[in-house]
């Protein structure tokens, strides 16, 4: 059954009603916050919740129950850090994240550390919560002469940030995490000068088979092609939820038992080889995963670009 | 230079925008003493309408159709959630319109889905134009002009019509206007719908600058118009608008320093000083005690 939950506060109360209705393995949520807000109530109950692209590293910490199976902002951050200052040159940054969350704060974090040791200077600055007005914020990243703007924000803001920084003739990069990774982003970058990159978990063209069944449910079901911004370009977190699918399958199988108990038992030694990469868990419940992709907008298709695969090193 | 100007006309653009909401909550205060929390929830579902009707009419078509429905929208709010707690305390209706105001929202949410939508390009008020080195929609120019336009048109409204007298005379005194045969049911859905209208102008404006719509997106200009028409004293026009200029501009200025993480707090520490300091507001009507 699915619930779509979209703050933190909702999330014990929706994962109440997972538990309620005798779920066998939970997958998701897709954001940390709300993961680790539902992780208490899982844990509880006693079954195994699998996160499919919430990133930061407490959800996983210190349980047994939580599992993961993309890769953590500790790494993304560092990822991007080291893409901003090798690949594309850039002495300065401007870090902008909603004030109190977790996954934005936690990225800057890790992006300021790996940029100031990669001999970078960072300006670090939050919005409040439902802001819509981000042109003072890019007015401030340009009078300083910024040459990225890192903004690992949810899809709400940076669809603001991106349509507000084309307007601004900005020379900066803009700079985003899995978040940005979004169709309904490159709609807002559509026919624009801006550069933007995004780290992700998956680039199309990684799997040509699971490209084009993808793409064939899409352009045969309009629900579904409403969701993905009225196109059929894949996102990441397609690719994703696709193999958090099999992955929860395969711990099933594993466990030769749909009881919650079993199969979180089960879960750790379960490998896999999704479209995204090859699947296994370490002691703490995260997947091993040791590159990101990096796509750029090609502002002129509305399409993604795939441009390299980063290490962490 | 080039940063000052920037920021200054972001300042004026969000002022504007502002203060299209903070009129709609100041005259439905000066004449119901009701606040209409379900205002900037308006506001919002005006940009939603927006969205999905631009998808299957052209544009020109599309707002005229939009700004109906918000003014319908508008009058009947005030007909279903107001009008019948007309005899009850002042405090009924104002719980009828945060029920009203988290309808509208959790309305919002079903129907998108929780996705944000993007708003539709409009021509020419899209565009970019560059002013001292500072590049900006040509909304940011266009609100401020517009804003100023409407209030005139507002004030000689309000000043020369029969409406606006009868509007005048139930702000005064609701029984006693009554006694003396104005139909206050009218009046109230003239302003509800004057009040509806101006959301909708400024849902254009507003979403042109910033162009995602949320369920959430009304709450905080919502929030801010309020802020603005108590600081100008509440029930007062012109206060309204000189109220939503000064904390746009405010908030946009703070934003530019290294303490733009207390933008928000500014604008409410704002509001408590000038209930503390100057209760009415700086336009603010001065109460008389009658003995």
């Amino acid at each position: 059954m699915l619930i779509t939950v979209l703050t933190s506060q909702k999330a014990p109360a929706a994962a109440a009603v997972l538990v309620g209705k005798n779920v066998a393995i939970v997958l998701g949520s897709y954001g940390s916050g709300v993961s680790i807000a539902a992780s208490e109530t899982f844990k509880n109950a006693g079954v195994a919740a699998m996160g499919i692209t919430c990133t930061n590293p407490n959800v996983t910490a210190g349980n047994d129950h939580y599992f993961r199976i993309c890769f953590l902002d500790p790494f993304q951050g560092t990822v991007l850090a080291n893409f901003a200052a090798k690949e594309l040159g850039a002495k300065k940054a401007y870090c902008l994240g909603e004030l109190g969350n977790e996954y934005d704060q936690g990225l800057i974090s890790y992006f300021t550390e790996a940029f100031k040791a990669a001999g970078g200077t960072v300006i670090s600055d939050s919005f409040p919560t439902n802001n819509s007005d981000f042109t003072t914020y890019i007015n401030k990243a340009k009078s300083e002469g910024c040459d990225v703007f890192f903004c690992p924000v949810s899809i709400a803001y940076s669809t603001q940030i991106v349509a507000q920084a084309a307007t601004k003739d900005v020379s900066f990069a803009i700079l985003g995490s899995d978040t940005l990774d979004d169709n309904m982003v490159l709609d807002a970058a559509k026919g624009t000068d801006i550069k933007l990159y995004v780290s992700t978990f998956y680039a199309e063209g990684g799997n040509a088979d699971f490209d084009a069944g993808i793409k064939e449910y899409i352009n045969t079901n309009a629900d579904a092609k409403t969701a993905n911004g009225g196109n059929d370009t894949i996102s990441a977190v397609t690719a994703m939820g696709y193999d958090a699918y099999f992955v929860a399958i395969e711990a099933i199988k594993a466990a030769n038992s749909t009881d919650p108990g079993a199969i979180k038992t089960a879960l750790p030694t379960v490998k896999y080889t999704g479209v995204s990469g090859d699947i296994a868990f370490d002691d703490i419940g995260d997947a091993k995963r040791d590159t990101a992709y990096i796509k750029t907008a090609d502002n002129d298709n509305a399409a993604w670009k795939f441009v390299t695969q980063q290490s962490a090193k | 230079m080039e940063f000052a100007v920037s920021q200054i006309l972001s300042g004026i653009s969000l002022g504007g925008q502002y203060a299209l909401i903070a009129i709609g909550y100041t005259m439905v205060y000066g004449i119901l003493r009701l606040i209409n929390f379900a205002h900037g929830d308006v506001f919002m579902i005006a940009g939603i309408m927006m969205i999905y009707m631009a998808t299957t009419l052209p544009l020109y078509i599309a707002i005229p159709a939009m700004i109906i429905c918000t003014v319908l929208l508008g009058f009947l709010i005030e007909r279903a959630a107001y009008k019948p707690l007309r005899a009850a305390p002042r405090m009924s209706v104002m719980i009828s319109a945060i029920g009203v105001s988290y309808l509208l929202q959790n309305l919002a949410l079903y129907i998108t889905g929780g996705q944000p939508k993007t708003y539709p390009r409009i021509p020419w008020i899209s565009d970019t134009v560059t002013i001292f080195g500072a590049r900006t929609y040509v909304v940011t120019l266009v609100t401020p002009f517009l804003v100023i336009a409407l209030v005139v048109a507002l004030t000689l409204l309000i000043n020369h019509t029969k409406i606006g007298i009868a509007m005048r005379a139930v702000s005064k005194d609701f029984e006693t206007s009554q006694l003396m045969g104005v139909k206050i049911n009218t009046v109230i859905s003239v302003t509800f719908i004057i009040g509806s209208f101006l959301a909708a102008v400024g849902s254009v404006l507003y979403f042109t600058n910033y162009p995602t719509v949320v369920p959430m997106s009304g709450a905080m200009p919502g929030l801010k118009a309020f802020v603005a028409a108590v600081f100008g004293g509440i029930g007062s026009i012109p206060g309204a608008v000189i109220g939503a200029f000064i904390i746009g501009i405010c908030e946009t200025l703070i934003k530019g320093t290294d303490y733009a993480i207390f933008s928000d707090a500014f604008t409410f520490a704002l509001l408590i000083v000038i209930l503390v300091a100057k209760p009415t507001g700086i336009f603010g009507e001065k109460t008389t005690d009658k003995v």
